[in-house]
């Protein structure tokens, strides 16, 4: 029977969490580097034991972790296992070095001024399909890295922001690339989506970008509500059999397109409210998607205080409120944006993790929820990987 | 030999426990002694310095002989009980709430 890893970064430090197919008793381990924030962790789909972290701190700074044997120990990469074992054994060094290429460059700044790029964090690790040293990095102030070498040094793919950079401007949550989606049927293609900039695709492998946000709107948001960059995208998803199709959270409005975003159209139907973060995809059923409806930009939390995920079974519009086993009452909780995943078992298992430090699962596809644990910090991320038995 | 007290997230983060100690075979000024913490310990690179600027991160402190030298430039001479290694030189994480 095939196994179930669930990768949790919170404001406090990374939590690893097991359990066997039926998904009903789980194994936490953590806090795995306690009190830094981890905003995202993931593993290698070519190697699955093998994980990457985002550690980081206001104070420290950004560090990158690696995991060759399932979360059990972590190293910054860089040195071998042999060199960390003396006392004086530490890595060599230049696995958090993120240093924009060339000429840093300005973007939009709140006052509508320019200003250079800052690196701040990483907020998401895409580890790549075929190989486990090739990792995908998108980082605050929004620009893309990669490794080539399993973490130990990393270089920025400089292309995207020239895709209308200097127009792109922080929201309050900052200036990020914090989806990156590898297209598994065309190695050369990549999609990332910034706040508050949009949706970028390139066709060569990240050497050119191109915005591809035609068909959002964003009236409260942008002067121009139809502007060719500069909507804020908190999440897209697509599934692996039809990675031409996508599906947004935006901040409001829940899109698709299904021409690898050269048009969007809104799906937002029947929701109650259509702004969220989170969105992903059924892992067996390209047109069952998921989101978890907040109530506006400006109250974060779910609506009337009932915390329920959305399904749609047919690719948006049409909406059912999955509420069997999550709080109906008084809760004020907020789900992130990287903060939802699903397995690849049958029947396909949900999990997402909230600002009140719950992470619920579900082994039905989202018709019934339990807690894994309900007391863990502010859980930024949540990352499922399906391991063989 | 100087003494360096790292803040807990960084001793962790070297793998040290306790002081850091440093040999001193020339004058011990800031930039001396922050390179020496950087050559011995590399993963602390760009964790109290920007990698490339090398400035100081704005929420790292440096304390010395109940000074505050965190604004002081980097070729200030450290006092000499932290030369001597009388007194440990401080890298520490800003106050902060939460």
């Amino acid at each position: 029977m095939s196994r179930v890893r669930v990768l949790v970064g919170t404001r406090k430090g990374a939590f690893v969490l097991t359990s066997d197919g039926k998904r009903q008793n789980w194994d936490v381990s953590g806090p795995h580097f306690a009190g830094w924030e981890l905003y995202h962790l993931k593993g290698s789909p070519a190697d699955p034991n093998r994980i990457y972290a985002s550690q980081s701190s206001g104070w420290f700074g950004q560090i990158i972790q690696r995991s060759d044997d399932g979360g059990k120990t972590w190293n910054p990469p860089g040195s071998s296992p042999e060199e960390l074992k003396g006392p004086e054994g530490m890595p060599k060094g230049e696995s958090n070095k993120f240093v924009y290429e060339g000429e840093v460059g300005t973007h939009k700044w709140y006052d509508g001024t320019q200003h250079p790029w800052e690196f701040k964090r990483i907020w998401h690790l895409e580890p790549s399909l075929t190989d486990p040293e090739t990792v995908y990095a998108g980082a605050e102030d929004a620009a893309l890295f990669k490794t080539t070498d399993g973490g130990t040094t990393w270089h920025e793919l400089s292309g995207l922001r020239t895709a209308k950079g200097n127009l792109w401007q922080p929201g309050a949550g900052g200036m990020a690339v914090h989806t990156i989606l590898l297209d598994p049927k065309n190695k050369n293609r990549i999609y990332v989506a910034i706040s508050a900039a949009g949706v970028f695709r390139t066709d060569d492998s990240g050497k050119t970008w191109k915005p591809v946000n035609r068909g959002l709107k964003s009236p409260y948001e942008l002067p121009d509500p139809d502007a060719e960059v500069g909507h804020c995208v908190h999440r897209i998803a697509l599934h692996p059999s039809r990675p031409d199709v996508l599906f947004m959270q935006k901040h409001w409005d829940v899109m698709r397109t299904d021409n690898s975003g050269d048009s969007w159209t809104e799906v937002s139907g029947n929701l109650p409210t259509d702004f969220g973060f989170p969105i992903d995809v059924h892992a067996h059923e390209p047109e069952t998607i998921y989101v978890v409806p907040i109530k506006s930009d400006s109250e974060h939390f779910p609506l009337d205080g009932k915390l329920r995920v959305y399904r749609s079974r047919s690719g948006g519009n049409d909406w059912e409120a999955l509420t069997r086993g999550l709080p109906q009452k008084d809760c004020y909780v907020n789900v992130l944006r990287d903060a939802m995943s699903v397995d690849s078992l049958e029947p396909c298992g949900l999990y997402f993790g909230t600002t009140g430090g719950q992470v619920y699962a579900s082994a039905d596809s989202g018709d019934s929820w339990n807690p894994i644990v309900r007391d863990l910090p502010a859980v930024l991320s949540v990352e499922a990987q399906t391991l063989p038995s | 030999m100087v003494r360096v007290l790292l803040p807990y997230h960084l001793r962790n983060l070297a793998r040290v426990t306790g002081e850091v100690q440093l040999n001193a075979t020339g004058p011990v000024t800031l930039a001396w002694l922050l390179d020496e913490v950087e050559t011995r310990f590399p993963v602390l690179r760009g964790t109290i310095r920007d990698h490339i600027t090398l400035r100081r991160r704005p929420f790292i402190r440096f304390f010395a002989c109940e000074q505050d030298l965190s604004n002081e430039p980097p070729q200030t001479v450290l006092p000499e009980p932290i030369a001597t290694g009388a007194e440990p030189f401080m890298i520490i994480g800003a106050i902060a709430g939460g």
